[in-house]
């Protein structure tokens, strides 16, 4: 089995998780910059976080062989606090020249908010100006929903976003549809608790069709599974899908987004 | 997979996470003082299964969630509790 992870926090994770990734067959892992479970006091600490995503990380993981490359924001739950949140997304383009960096990510919107929504228009027209692909989070539980219409409504908005560029992550159920019909790609994020169980994945792939959606742990200092990428292949082959079915699924389709950054490169 | 397969593969899980539900009601029931919001969106979610066509998941989803589309003018936290307040009571 070969696959690539394309939303993980590894800045939170430990040399045993990579050990087991990369034994599981991961080919590469991507990581978008996030909140640390705190507030940053100042942008100064985004952007050694900055420094930490683009420099310290790549190295730390490919002492275990594994290509790593990452996403740059501040992520919506700071971005509350507009006059952070513009200081930060003043320091992103100084980082943007990085070898591994991918794109603007992960955005999006946390609580709804008008001042999250007026940031997320930052971030969106920082991407475009810098032609880069663009990462987004959606909303938790009961503000799923309405933020994933929300940002939709947003990057459909703007006329040089073009979908295809644009993976809007953790759908479910009654988001997934909602993402893949406005022409966007679609991210199943796999989580003990929240988000999704590989079964219910599988389901949504099943229904939606395996075209234009990725599956990712976005595994991070919280409950959550680095290893949920190939346990919902193995659960695949239960199901009877075949081997090219789940190739497509983990490796193929996170490769054939990513690639539309000149910069992913994998074996 | 045919729907016997599928009740082999699946029918034991969904059992006991079935069974889950039932005695986390019975310990509200049993437990003393005022539930709130989430108790009442949990059981019109529960409604949901009784449903004949395959998008439960789906509507108990919408069921926990916030169905307004304005934008709110300030956040009342960062967390979320799995049930929008605004529904029913």
């Amino acid at each position: 089995m070969r696959y690539i992870e394309p939303h993980a926090h590894m800045v939170s994770r430990t040399t045993d998780d990579y050990t087991a990734m990369v034994t599981a067959g991961c080919a590469a892992v991507c990581e978008p910059a996030f909140w640390a479970g705190f507030d940053r006091s100042s942008s100064q600490g985004f952007y050694d976080y900055f420094r930490q995503l683009t420099d310290f990380e790549p190295q730390r993981a490919a002492k275990y062989g594994l290509p790593h490359y990452c996403w740059l924001c501040i992520n919506p739950k700071e971005a509350e606090d507009m006059v952070l949140a513009e200081e930060v997304i003043d320091l992103i383009p100084r980082f943007l020249d990085r070898p591994t960096v991918l794109g603007i990510g992960e955005i999006g919107l946390n609580k709804n908010t008008r001042n999250e929504l007026a940031i997320l228009e930052r971030h969106i027209d920082l991407a475009m100006r810098h032609d880069q692909l663009i990462l987004v989070h959606t909303p938790h539980l009961e503000d799923k929903f309405k933020g994933t219409q929300l940002i939709v409504d947003v990057l459909k908005s703007d006329s040089r976003v073009r979908p295809e560029r644009v993976i809007i992550d953790h759908v479910e159920e009654h988001t997934v549809q909602m993402v893949l019909d406005a022409g966007f790609w679609a991210g199943i994020t796999l989580y003990p608790e929240s988000k999704c169980t590989p079964a219910r994945a599988i389901d949504m792939v099943e229904a939606a069709g395996m075209h234009n959606i990725w599956l990712n742990c976005a595994c991070d200092w919280g409950r959550s599974e680095p290893l949920a990428v190939p346990r919902t292949a193995l659960e695949m082959r239960k199901r009877g899908h075949s081997e090219k079915a789940i190739d497509d699924l983990i490796y193929g389709n996170p490769k054939r987004f990513l690639s539309q950054s000149s910069r992913f490169k994998v074996d | 997979m045919t729907r016997q397969e599928l009740l082999d593969l699946y029918f034991m899980d969904a059992r006991s996470k079935l069974i889950d539900i039932a005695a986390f009601l019975d310990r509200l029931d049993r437990a003393e003082g005022e539930a709130d919001f989430r108790l009442a969106a949990f059981r019109e979610a529960l409604k949901e299964l009784s449903r004949v066509d395959p998008s439960r998941a789906r509507q108990v989803l919408m069921t926990f969630s916030d169905p307004t589309t304005e934008p709110l003018a300030a956040a009342p936290g960062k967390g979320a509790c799995g049930a929008w307040p605004g529904g029913p009571q």
